[in-house]
């Protein structure tokens, strides 16, 4: 079998499985962000019991590996009466394991906007709400950009790992192929082909021009 | 032991049993020296290779940076776990057949230097010009430089970068349980199928890198103030 023939037999499945692969990633990138936000700006907070829950949120997603999360999730989390389907559960793991990553990205542009920004906001008498939400986290976000363009990628890269509780994405389908075809160097090269197009044709150039559109936004072209 | 917190009136299903839990810890301990040696191994190709790659994105030849460069961007924008795949399984496919170690360290030693020439090349690009004028002015080669003058500045600067993809790789090795590297993940695995029990072994699993990783960091951070020091910085 010609690769060509090979290609235009699998090539539905690989699609599918591409499908399930972005929407892994869209929920997982959706729920990183959101919980990136939560946990960066309790990290900060004076009070000790919102800081403390943060970081131990936080120290427990980086201090373990995506994989013994997602398997924790999908085995053990039943038993405390909470029943994640395979497919909800594999972005749940992706989405709290780079939150944890995020919410230190958000902390760390936070730091970065200069003080006589909160010091000018203060003295025209905003509220620390509006203060943070107008003129603090804009700024942050251009400042942390460039970084959570590389966590895009790594969340790319961790939804492979959801093939593993039999999620059928591109790995999943990958692997599939080649147990019933043993055209390994085609079918796995193929899939490396493709995510490498996801990430760098896509993701990336994508990222680029949101760092771009931010900083036109704020004026700092 | 976990009557206090009333475990069972609120989650009836759960049950945590303690003597089942030292029966099977002295496995998972005895995984968790695999799992080190895995990383340990992977981290040395990788702190190796890396260093050939950063080496090589600054070499004359176009051609050689152009296509070095591509390697590590691809390789930097694919899965882990698909590498691992490709490796172990291409192979048999033109008659070489490794074993599940030596592929796992291959895939992961070679994952790893990708990220680790990223951290070398901003070490090496971080030496001041004027080190290479001074050193044509001594009529150094190249290579003399380069091991007698670049590398040892480069490197202090590269440590907690060197040291975050140490956690890193042994964050990652239980990847390497699928192709039947018997590290903690695998075994956890094989107990979970023998008996039916998940939660104390992906727990234990979890505490165990919990336990490892976080004095991990502190540990890197004392190790770059200590070669800081030696090196008169």
């Amino acid at each position: 079998m010609s690769f060509f023939e090979f290609l235009s037999l699998y090539w539905p499945r690989l699609m599918s499985g591409t499908g399930v692969t972005a929407a892994q990633f869209l929920l997982g990138a959706i729920l990183t962000v959101g919980l990136a936000l939560v946990f960066g700006l309790m990290k900060m907070s004076p009070n000790r019991a919102i800081k403390g829950s943060a970081v131990v949120y936080i120290e427990i997603f980086r201090g373990t590996s995506l994989l013994v999360q997602l398997y924790w999730i999908f085995f053990v989390l039943p038993l405390f009466g909470i029943t994640l389907e395979k497919f909800t559960a594999g972005w749940v793991a992706i989405g709290l394991n780079a939150g944890a990553y995020g919410a230190e990205l958000v902390r760390g542009g936070i730091m970065s906007v200069p003080k006589g920004q909160w010091e000018a906001a203060t003295a025209i008498n905003m509220s620390p709400a509006r203060r943070m939400w107008r003129i603090i986290l804009p700024q942050a976000l251009v400042n942390m950009l460039p970084a959570w363009g590389n966590l895009m990628v790594e969340i790319l890269k961790g939804t492979a790992l959801v093939s593993l509780i039999s999620v059928t994405d591109l790995m999943f389908q990958a692997k599939q192929i080649n147990a019933s075809t043993y055209l390994s160097a085609q079918i796995f090269g193929t899939a490396l082909v493709i995510y490498y197009i996801l990430a760098r044709f896509l993701l990336t150039p994508f990222m680029r021009w949101l760092e771009g559109f931010m900083a036109r936004k704020l004026g700092r072209t | 032991m976990f009557d206090w917190l009333f475990m069972d009136e609120w989650f009836p299903k759960f049950d945590w049993r303690w003597d089942y839990t030292w029966e099977i810890l002295p496995r998972l301990i005895e995984a968790t020296g695999n799992t080190l040696i895995a990383a340990a191994a992977g981290y040395l190709i990788a702190l190796v290779l890396g260093l050939v790659f950063a080496l090589a994105q600054r070499s004359q030849s176009r051609v050689l940076t152009f296509v070095v460069r591509e390697f590590v961007e691809f390789v930097r924008s694919t899965p882990l776990l698909l590498q691992i795949f490709f490796i172990f399984y291409v192979g048999p496919q033109f008659g070489i057949t490794l074993s599940p170690w030596v592929s796992g360290m291959i895939a992961i030693g070679l994952h790893y230097s990708c990220y680790l020439s990223e951290v070398y090349r901003g070490g090496l690009d971080s030496v001041p010009k004027g080190q290479w004028e001074a050193a044509t002015a001594l009529n150094m080669t190249t290579a003399q430089t380069y091991k007698r003058l670049i590398i040892p500045q480069a490197i202090p600067p590269a440590i907690p970068g060197l040291g975050n993809y140490l956690v890193g790789i042994f964050k990652d090795t239980p990847m390497l349980s699928v192709i039947g590297v018997a590290e903690l993940i695998h075994t956890a695995n094989a107990i979970g199928s023998e008996t039916w029990r998940y939660l104390e072994a992906y727990t234990i699993v979890g505490v165990i890198f919990l336990a490892l990783s976080l004095p991990a960091a502190g540990l890197i951070r004392a190790f770059e103030g200590f070669v800081r020091r030696k090196l008169g910085m």
